[in-house]
Order: structure tokens, then sequence, then C-alpha cells
């Protein structure tokens, strides 16, 4: 019984032991699996980041793409002279040869509303030109063949009956619902252009026998009613050729673009109807070729022309040194397979479809000098294009009548490679630049998003604080890991570590609102110190040898370096007070001021320099720390050596420590250098953050780092301007990740040497 | 390394120069270092000094003119600098000093500094009885008690007892302004509160399709109603306690003569700097840094306390710390005892290593992008589709913000703690499995505790790092002036997605942002001074204990 009832306690206490085993060995997986998860996610995470800002940046350079929607039925039989959709892309909007418009439901393929827009005169009196005003300002207007015009506006009421978008079309006459007499000979109208926004509306036209007018209106309440007359005022342009093919008007009512059946493209001023100028005129095309079709783009200040050989060229006024116009080509986009039919422009962008005779249909963008997408073989020749408000549609019109609508997905026409690197030849400006200017108040803006000031601006900022931190640290490096005794090493080195503990916030602040100032105020004195310090230093070399040796030998050796703190400040005060002195002297007491009369440089408070030491002051504890340990870890073999051959303590410095040490003291190079490009605060607040391209030392810049932490906050998501400065910030993290990496790699290879000597 | 070659052919050969060179590029060094930190801490000190109100007779104006202020700066200007503005300078001289004075009065004059040459005023006095009176708008005020209205009638009861009388109406102020913040505040706020709590739940009631007859409708209504009952009674109490305190008045006369009328309630303080004892001036100097440190800030942050700032920087750090050791610890465990050492390991060490030298406003696009839009946005629209369009998590806020940071700062702790683990000896571990333990034991009864203070190390830098960082947190949640704290008596208490104020923000909005710099830069020296301070503690702190961990390891080795 008893030796059964050990065995007993024995088997229990085993298997009590092997379940505590059991639940030791499962906590022991169990441990292993939260570490393996916990740690594999952690670094997940990391890579998380460069994955979700590819994720961002990539949709930028996806292109557009046009898929099929739908073809519908005319809501007529007859065709019409021009089609329109509404915001939704769900109205269309027909004019017909007869006078009426009629709005259709392109999803239930049914008449919504019609009218009657103008009445003829007459059985002999019919439509003669048609031509839509500024996409956004929903403008149409018709001449007759009598010689009469009629300016109307499509508007679109939005209601949410029962919570469901609702749209109302109606028809509206800013000047007045009768037609007017733009040709007092009542020739027809061959080509017409009318423009209203804003309370200004204009005609431009060209009758039948070739003469070219302007007609202004103004517009008069009367005492008694609120009726408003209008008044509508024609003048003729006297030196236009009598061959006019196509004619355009813009926006804003001032420029007037005319094309002549020999390839002439003219330009007039007709902001002051009674004086219409001529601007400039120029032949834009080869003799066997002709212009087929012209279009304003959003905003007006450009014209796209499109050929019979299929080229398109975009044109603007330039403004020269004398202040005179001219037209000026900006680019050329890729051809078109055959004669362009058709160029519709974009309603916020600057962005257009075009489609050819052959029935190809592309769309493009003018800052990007892109082709975003192209599809072959559309219809056999397209009677009308015009492109959805949101620029999410287009709807063709067929010969036959039918209509189709296109989806078109192009989120970001205005993103390629040579828009963001290159020279962009942007609206209006003289020449091709690099600007990065990424909004503005008005709303024909043309986005200037260059990245190249703005890394050239980071690089700026980079070379001048490496120019300022590198001998200071390196030099600094040396002195403390050979020369120094260890017990002073012992307090230096964390108080200059502490150095980069300091917050960048608290360096900008100081480099902004005190430095900048300091700096303008005593800019001689400042190049003083560059000279004045290390000759005080030299001089201080000199002497100390020829010092009385009681007072010498009270300094123990590797001390001295503490004797030059007093030497260095006299420097800085000497520097200040002669500083004063020789700007009065040489510079009129006013230095900055002297440069910019002297030499025409202009002088930012906030400049270079100033970024230059504050940056250059976070770099130094970061090349400092990291040199001086490739210093100090230099084998004492290796010193010992060469002093013991009889090279001088500076001697073995040069040719034996910086030698060995050399890849670490790259690498502290390189890794002081990833945090200068990417500091923010700094550049943020002690540059003027306007993005220049100017290598002056006394004018600021724009940085990457500082351009993302001002504009990212307003940038609305998913926006092309979004994902620039996502890509931005990418272009920060490859580069501080490739110059760090560079520099861990060397720095290992290093610790190797180390070891194997 | 003998430094001291004597022979002038042998000063150069020798290459003692270069040495001094070095030893001056460190000296150099240290004296910027010390030079900023001076600076800052004198500056950031000095502002909180009650400082004498000067006053200055200007020469050539008839009649003579003065001004009265304290004086905030002092210069020297070559003569030619003044000619170019117009001043008429003595031809023999070259420089010329002058004052800039804080002159304050900015309803008066339009502007509260003022530069003085030296040779415009003949001269320079400290009169007795001139008061300073800190306002709730519009900046100081220094000119002269001339009388006190109560209820509009005018009493004088002569200089000394005037001041007693001031003290009295002084305090009355306090009193009934602390009264009208906390009924403000508290009472006010908690309707408030409840008010949007009812309204979403009417919301929400909507979205689950409940039809409009529903009897919690009634319900909601009915509370509602409750509450709008509370609320008038609230109002009600709170005007007359706004009449109370627009009682009294306080005429002032500027140094010009020109008398003012302030009403007592926008003053936040009056002394009067010139009849103050160093005693008087030691007890204000701390109380001014009482004020800084607790009160919340005024007149856009140029005037009173940073108290905000402090709490959110603070909170947000904490908040910070709780996310980043676990993970980070988390990693570095498994990366030097789990993870096969190997090339992937090395690959992954540099990785974690330069992702500390990532620029920090990339975590905080990253941040923006990530965990405010896409993260926040799908939390929304999950459970909070009742508060729609406002949003509540897809807005920067202190959760993103002390995420954004924890993943800026995880490098940091992964690296310190392996570094830590990698100084734990091998025979301790092999030690411990010798006896049986596993290796989950190992790490948790030894290993870990031992490299608690590598840990601690980690931790600490990362939160110094933390509280310096600004860049990230402009995107992804600080704000200027948080209209509430992210604690308060509200349920559920700590609101991760309200926006915060924080210390470094707070630098770069007061010093950038502000209308008025000049006045607002005492306060930013201040502000910079008390960051320092957390942040330079913080890092010694962290070095103390990694000194202390290397020689307890060099013991354990030997």
């Amino acid at each position: 019984m008893n030796v059964i009832d050990i065995s007993h306690v024995i088997n229990k206490a085993d298997s009590e032991r092997a379940h505590r085993d059991r639940v030791r060995n499962l906590k022991d997986r169990l441990f292993a699996l939260i570490m393996g998860v916990g740690g594999v996610s952690v670094i997940g995470a990391i890579l998380l980041i460069f994955f979700y800002l590819l994720f961002v940046i990539l949709p930028l350079f996806g292109s557009a793409s046009i898929e099929k929607g739908y073809v519908i039925e005319p809501p007529r039989e007859q065709k019409s002279l021009l089609a329109d959709v509404d915001e939704y892309a769900e109205i269309a909007l027909n004019i017909y040869q007869d006078g009426i418009v009629m709005f259709s439901s392109l999803l239930e393929e049914k008449p919504i509303k019609s009218e009657q827009f103008l009445s003829f005169q007459g059985s002999a009196e019919s439509i003669r030109s048609i031509s839509r005003g500024d996409p956004a300002s929903r403008v149409y207007t018709a001449g007759t063949s009598g010689g009469r015009a009629i300016l109307f506006r499509a508007e679109y009421e939005l209601t949410y009956p029962n919570d469901r978008r609702v749209v109302i079309p109606s028809i509206e006459y800013p000047l007045g619902g009768e037609p007017i007499v733009l040709d007092s000979g009542r020739k027809g109208i061959r080509l017409i252009s009318g423009q209203y926004t804003e309370g200004a509306g204009a005609i431009a036209s060209v009758s039948e026998d070739g003469r070219l007018s302007i007609t202004s209106f103004s517009f008069e309440s009367s005492f008694l009613s609120d009726e408003v007359e209008v008044l509508a005022e024609t003048f003729q342009i006297n030196d236009s050729s009598s061959d006019l093919t196509l004619m355009a008007l813009d926006v804003e009512q001032r420029d007037l673009v005319t094309v002549s059946e020999t390839g002439i493209l003219s330009l007039y001023d007709v902001s002051d109807a009674s004086r219409s100028t001529l601007v400039d005129r120029v032949s834009v095309v080869e003799p066997n070729d002709e212009i087929t079709t012209l279009s304003f783009l959003s905003g007006g200040i450009s014209v796209v022309i499109g050929t019979s050989s299929g080229q398109l060229q975009q044109w603007f006024a330039v403004r020269d040194a004398n202040n005179l116009y001219t037209l000026q080509k900006a680019r050329d986009f890729d051809r078109m397979p055959s004669a362009i039919t058709h160029i519709s422009p974009e309603h916020y962008r600057k962005a257009f479809a075009v489609t050819d005779s052959d029935g190809n249909f592309a769309l493009y963008h003018s800052t990007a000098n892109k082709q975003a997408a192209l599809t072959k073989g559309v219809f056999d020749g397209v009677r009308d294009v015009t492109m959805a408000p949101r620029a999410n549609a287009t709807l063709l019109a067929a010969p036959d009548g039918e209509m189709e609508l296109f989806r078109i997905h192009n989120d970001h026409p205005e993103v390629s490679i040579a828009a963001l690197w290159g020279e962009v030849w942007y609206e209006s400006r003289a020449k091709p630049e690099y600007i990065w200017q990424s909004s503005a108040a008005n709303s024909d803006f043309e986005p200037k998003f260059s990245l190249t000031p703005l890394v050239f601006g980071t690089l700026k900022a980079t070379f001048y604080s490496m120019l300022f931190a590198t001998p200071l640290a390196i030099f600094g490096a040396i002195y403390t890991a050979y020369f120094m005794s260890s017990s002073m090493r012992s307090i230096v080195k964390p108080t200059i570590e502490i150095m980069a503990a300091l917050p960048t916030v608290i360096l900008g602040f100081l480099a902004g609102l005190w430095l900048a100032p300091f700096l303008e105020k005593n800019l001689p004195g400042f190049f003083l110190m560059v000279f004045f310090v290390p000759l005080l230093i030299f001089f201080a070399s000199f002497l100390w040898p020829r010092v009385p040796s009681i007072y010498r030998e009270k300094v123990p050796e590797g001390w001295e370096g503490l004797l030059l703190i007093p030497i260095v400040c006299f420097g800085l005060w000497l520097s200040l007070l002669l500083g004063g002195t020789v700007e009065s002297f040489f510079f009129d007491g006013n230095m900055p001021h002297w440069l910019n009369l002297e030499y025409g440089i202009t002088y930012d408070q906030r400049n270079s320099i100033v970024v230059g030491i504050a940056i250059g002051f976070a770099v130094i504890p970061t090349i400092f720390s990291i040199s001086e340990d490739a210093v100090f870890g230099v084998p004492r073999s290796l010193t010992m050596g060469s002093l013991a051959l009889g090279a001088t303590p500076w001697q073995t410095v040069l040719r034996v420590v910086l030698l060995t040490a050399s890849p670490g003291i790259f690498s502290a190079v390189m890794i002081g250098m990833g945090r200068a490009v990417g500091e923010t605060m700094i550049v943020l607040m002690a540059t003027g953050n306007t993005p220049i391209m100017d290598l002056n030392i006394f004018q600021g810049f724009r940085a990457l780092s500082a351009n993302i932490a001002v504009e990212m906050p307003e940038s609305e998501v998913n926006s092309t301007h979004y994902r620039i400065l996502f890509l931005a910030a990418f272009v920060l993290f490859m580069a501080t990740f490739f110059v760090n990496t560079l520099a861990e790699v060397v720095r290992q290879r290093l610790r190797k040497k180390y070891a194997n000597l | 390394m003998d430094l001291r070659g004597k022979s002038n052919a042998g000063w150069l050969a020798s290459g003692t120069p270069w040495v001094w060179l070095t030893a001056g590029s460190v000296a150099f060094s240290l004296v910027l270092v010390l030079g900023v930190i001076g600076m800052i801490s004198f500056r950031g000190m000095i502002h909180f000094w009650p400082a004498s109100v000067v006053q200055l007779s200007l020469a050539d104006t008839t009649p003579a003119e003065n001004a009265l202020g304290e004086v905030v700066g002092k210069e020297l200007v070559t003569a030619s600098r003044l000619r170019e503005k117009g001043v008429s300078v003595p031809g023999e001289m070259e420089s010329v000093n002058r004052l800039l004075l804080k002159i304050g009065n900015r309803k008066q004059y339009g502007f509260d500094f003022k530069w003085f040459n030296e040779i415009e005023f003949e001269t320079i006095e400290r009169p007795k009885g001139v008061a300073v009176i800190e306002r709730e708008e519009w900046g100081n005020f220094y000119g002269f008690v001339v009388g006190l209205k109560v209820n509009g009638v005018s009493i004088d009861p002569g200089t000394i007892g005037l001041r007693a009388k001031l003290d009295e109406v002084m305090k009355r102020r306090d009193s009934l302004k602390r009264k009208i913040h906390h009924i403000e505040k508290y009472d006010m706020g908690e309707l408030n509160h409840e008010m949007e709590e009812l309204r979403l739940d009417k919301r929400r009631l909507e979205l689950k399709g409940v039809p409009p007859g529903d009897a919690r409708y009634s319900a909601l209504k009915k509370a509602k109603d409750e509450l709008d009952a509370a609320y008038v009674v609230l109002s009600e109490n709170l005007s007359v306690v706004l009449g109370e305190i627009n009682r009294d008045k306080l005429d002032v006369a500027t140094i010009q003569g020109e008398v003012v009328s302030l009403d007592v309630k926008d003053l936040v303080r009056i002394y009067f700097p010139n009849d103050m004892t160093f005693i008087d001036k030691v007890v204000h100097y701390f109380e001014k840094i009482w004020e800084f440190i607790s009160d919340d800030p005024r007149e856009a942050n140029t005037e009173g306390g940073i108290f905000p700032a402090i709490f959110g920087t603070v909170v947000m750090v904490l908040l910070m710390s709780v996310m980043v050791t676990p993970f980070g610890v988390v990693a570095a465990v498994y990366l030097n005892e789990y993870a096969k050492q190997g090339p992937l390991t090395r690959v992954i060490r540099i990785a974690v290593n330069n992702l500390a030298g990532v620029p920090s406003v990339v975590y905080g696009v990253f941040g923006l992008g990530f965990f405010v839009y896409f993260l926040g946005g799908t939390i929304d629209s999950l459970f909070y589709r009742a508060n729609a369009p406002a949003p509540m998590f897809g807005t920067p806020g202190l959760m993103w913000s002390s995420l954004t940071l924890a993943l800026l700062t995880v490098p940091v702790v992964i690296v310190s703690t392996e570094e830590g683990l990698t100084r734990i000896p091998r025979n301790i571990r092999e030690g411990s499995l010798a006896l049986g333990a596993t290796k989950a034991e190992t790490l948790w009864k030894t290993v870990l505790p031992m490299a608690t203070p590598a840990m601690m190390t980690g931790l600490i830098l990362a939160v110094a790092r933390a509280a310096g960082e600004v860049a990230p947190l402009m995107m992804v949640g600080v704000v200027k002036l948080a209209p509430s704290l992210p604690l308060d008596g509200n349920f559920p208490f700590f609101h991760l997605d309200r926006k915060f104020m924080h210390l470094g923000f707070h630098i770069y909005d007061v010093g950038f942002q502000s209308p008025n710099v000049e006045a607002a830069r005492p306060l930013v020296y201040a502000t910079s001074f008390l960051l320092i301070i957390i942040i330079v503690s913080l890092n010694m702190t962290a070095i103390k204990i990694r000194n202390r961990l290397r020689e307890k390891y060099n013991a354990t080795e030997t």
C-alpha cells in the first residue's frame, strides 16, 4: 500500500511538474510569438511610411483613361449646331438651326425643356454662326444671316426635393432677350464670339463681307423702375484682313484673336472697344499647312491652335522690357495623326480635349506639355466636342446626330517629369522658368509646380550650413579626441552634444528674431570675425611659449583649449567694435545698403548666412560627436609609432590619424548633411521662404521641408498639390535615407578595420 | 604632445598654430553653446523682473516733450544711418547710442515701442508714483493714477489711501473674474457639452431610421428644454456678475497729461516699480513667474501665461511614451534575441538607425496622410456618423500627434534598448538557461530588468526629442490657441480627438505669427528657456543613466 502510495505521490508531483512545464513552455512560446509579432509589426510600420508615401505619389504619374460611356439617341431629329453638358454630366444642351435650345437628360434620354432663344425676322433669316463663351461662364452666342446676334446663358439650379439631387436647367439673357443688330448693313455674320462675365459683355463678329467688329455693352438702370437698359455700341476694327477664318474673344473681353486663311494670327487689344488696337501679328504655320481650329484655354490668357497637319501650338502675349506685348509660341504639343477639328478647353485647369478628322480623341495639358491620353477612331468625324465642367466626362456629337458620353479619369494632368523638374514657360511669363507657386487668389491661375527651386533652396541651406559646421566640428573633434586631457574631454563632449538636443524651433527663433537683425547691423563685423578670430588664435599660439613658465605651468597639459575661450570672446567683441568703424569708413555706414547701391546685390535680412549659422549650429554636435568617436578610436599603436619615428603631433594628426579616421569623418559629415537637408523649423523661421533660385549669400530661399510645413495643412486632400507635397516629402525621405545608409555602411566598415588593427 | 615648441621657425613647422586652431574650434563651439543657452536664460528670466520706468525729457521740442517707459534695448548706431533717416547728428559724431523704450499705451500712441536717440533727450530720470498697468487688452499702460471712480462717484482718499483702495478694488475684481470664469468655463461648458451630446443622440436616432414620432425624440426634447432652462438661469447669474464687475473705473494720466478712464475689469495688475523696494520686486518677480506657468495666455498669446502649452506638451509626451515604450522594447528584443542574426537583421538595423535621421517633417506628412485622413477618416465613417460633417478623428488632434511622434521616436528607443541588451554579458543569459529557465523567463526575469536603465535612457531621449519637435506637430494636431484642454470634467474626461497647444509651436507662433512681435519677444525667450530646461535636464538624466549603466556592466564583465 505504502509503495503504491509513494508512486502515486511521485506520479502526482510528476504530473504537476509536467503540467507546470507545459504552461511554462506555452508561456515561452507565447512570449516568442508576441515578440515576433510585435517586432515585425514595428518594422512593418516603418516600412509602411515608405509604401504609404509611394502610394500617395503614384497616381501623379498614372496616365489618364478614357472610357466609353454610352451612346445617347438625339432628342430631336435635327442635328444640333452645338452641344454641351452640365456639371454632373447628366443634362445635355443642344442648340439647333431653328433657334431652339433643348435640355435633355442623358440618363433617361428624354427632353427636359426647350426654348426658342431666337425668333427670326422673315423666313430668309437663319443662324449663320454660333460660338461658346468661356466654358465656365456657360455663355453661348449666335449670329444670324440677317446681321443680328443674341447671347444667352444656361443656368442649372440645384434642388434637393426628398434629399435627391434634381437639376433644373433654364436660359437667361444677360444682354437682353431681343437680338442685337450687329451689322447695320444687315449682312450675315460669318464668325461670332461673345463673352459675358460679372456684368460686362462683348461680342466680336465678322460679317459676310469680311469686316471685323466688336460690340460692347453697357447697362443703365432707369430712375423710375428697376429695369435695366442694355446699350450696345458696335465699332469696326479696320486693319484686319478680309479672309478671316477663325476668331475668338477672351473671357475678360480684352484680347481678340483672329486667324486668316493664310495662317496669320493677330491679337487685338479690345479692352476699350472704341479704340481697338492691333497688338501683334505673326505667321503661325508653314505654307502648305492651315489653321483649322483655335480656342482659348481656361482663364483666357493663352490660345491653342490646331492645324490641318495635326499640329497643336500654344500662344500667348508676353510683355517685353519696353512694356510692349508680343505673341509668343510657348510650346508645340505632340501631333495628332490628322487635321485637328475641335479643341475643347477644361473649365478650371489648363487642359483641353482635341479631336482630329480621323476621329481620334486626345487629352492634353498645356503646362505639363503632355498628351495625357489618346483614343483612336472614336467617330468617323466629330461634329462637336465638349468637356464636362468637372473634367470627368466628354460629350461628343457624331455627324449622324447621336451623342456619346465618354468617362474621363484625368486627376493630375498638370504633372509630368518636365513640369516638376524642368524649365516651364508659364502663361504671361517672358521666358521658360523654374517657379514654385502652388496657389493664388484668382481662379484662372496656372499652378506652378516646379520642385527645382525648392530643391535648390534645400541644397543652398545645406551648403552654407555645412560650410560653417564642417570645419568647426572636425577641427574640434580632432582636438577633443587627440590633444585634450581626458578630464576636460569628459566635460566638453557632453556639453557640445547637448547642442544637438536644443529644439530647432528655438534655434530658428533666435536666428530669425535675434541673429538676422544683429547681422544686418553688424555685417562688416561678421566678416571681420572670420579673419580675426583665427588670427588671434594664431597669435596666442605664438605668444604662449613666451609666457613666463611660472604661469604657463599652472595650466595642466591638454587644458590649453580653455585658455582660448576668453581669446575667442575677445576676438568676437573686437570684430564687432571694429566692424562699426569699418562700416562707417568704407561702406557709408550701412553695408547692406552699400552692397545694393554699388553692386546691385539685394540684401534680405533673413538670408543664407543666418540660416547657415543656425543649421550649422544644429549639425555641429552630430558631426563633432561621430568624428570624435572615429578619431578617438584610432589605435594608439599607430600614433605612438608615428611619434616615435619623429613626426610632430600635427604631422601625426594629418598623416596618420586623419587618414585612418577619414571614413568615420566622412560618415559624420554625411549624417550631418542628412540632418541639414531635412531641417525644417530653422529654414522656416530664418529665411524669407521665397522660392527664388539665386546663389547670392545675402538672399533667402524656400526649402523643401519648410514648403511642406507651410503648405501641407492648407492643401486639399488628394489634390495634385497634396500629392506633390507628398512627393517632396518622399524626395527628402529618400535623400536622407540614402545619405544615412551610405554613412552607416562606411562606419561599419571602419569599425571592422579598427577591430583588425 | 608638446605644444610648447619655442624657436620661431620650429613654431610654424611643428604645426603648433594648427593645433591651436583646432583648440580654437572647440573653444568657439563652447562659446556658441554657452552663449546661446546663457542668452536665452538671461533674456527669459529678466522679463519677469519689474524694470524701473524712466522718463526722458526730449530736447528740441517746445514745450519740452516727455516720454515714459521701460528701457528694453540699447544699441549703438552709426551716425550715417541716422542721417539717412533725417535725424540731425553733429558732424564729429560717428555713432550714437539709442534706447528702445516700451512706452505702452498702444491705444493712445498707436505703437508701444519707440527708439530714442541719446542726442535727442536731455534728462533721464525715474519719477516716483509711475504706475504700470497690465491690461487684458491693448498691452501695458504707463502713467500716473489720478483718481478712482466707484459706481461713477469719484473717491479721493489721498495718495496712500488710493493705493490701499486700489488693492481692494483689484482684489474684488479678481474674485469676480474668477466667478465669471467658473460660470463660463465649467457651468456653461458642461451645459454646452450635454447639449451637444443630446444633438448627437438625436442624430444617431435619425441615422438609425427611427421615425420622427418616436417617444425617444420627445425624451430628448424634454432633456434639451431642461438644459435650455438651466442655461437661462446661468446666463442671468452671469449678467448679474458682469454688471457688478463693471462698477469701478480708474482714471490715469499719460505723461503728456491726457487723462484716460480705464475699466477696472480690464486691468490685470497695477504696480509702481519706481516705488518698490527690493523685497517687493522679488515678490513681484515670483508672482509673475507663477502667472507665466499657471495662467492662460492673453492678447493673442503675447501676454499672460503658457499653462495650456505646458499641459498640452506634457499630455502629448506622456501619451507618446505609453505607445512608444512597449513597441520599441518589443522590437529591440525581437531584433536582438529572437530574430536570426544575418544580413536581413543587419539591413533592418541600418534601416532603423536611418529612420532616426529621416526629417521629422516627413513623419508629419505621413501622419497627416495616413493617421489623420486615412485612419481617422475611416474611424469617423464607422463610428461617428452622427457627428458628420464635423470630423471627430478625421482631423488633426492629440491622438494622431502622439502616434506620429511615437513613430518618430521609436527608432531612438529601439537603438538604445538594443545597446543595453547587447551589453548584458552572455554568461548571465547562459547561467539562467543552464538553471532550466525558459528563454522567456530568462528574458523576463534577468535580461530585461538589467536592460531597464537602457530602456529608460531611450525613453528619456525619445521624450526629449518629442518635446522639442514642432514641424510634424504643425500638421497633425497643434494649434495656436486651444479652446479647451485635452483633459476635463466632461465624459470621457480624456479627449484624444482635441487639438492642443505645445511649447515648441508656441515659440514659433508667438515669435513669427503674432501681430506684435516686439512685445511678444520676452515671452518667447521665457518659453524657450522653460523648454530648454526641460529638454536639457532630460538629456542630462539620460546621459547620467547611461554612464552609470556602462560602469555597472564594466564591473560585471571583469
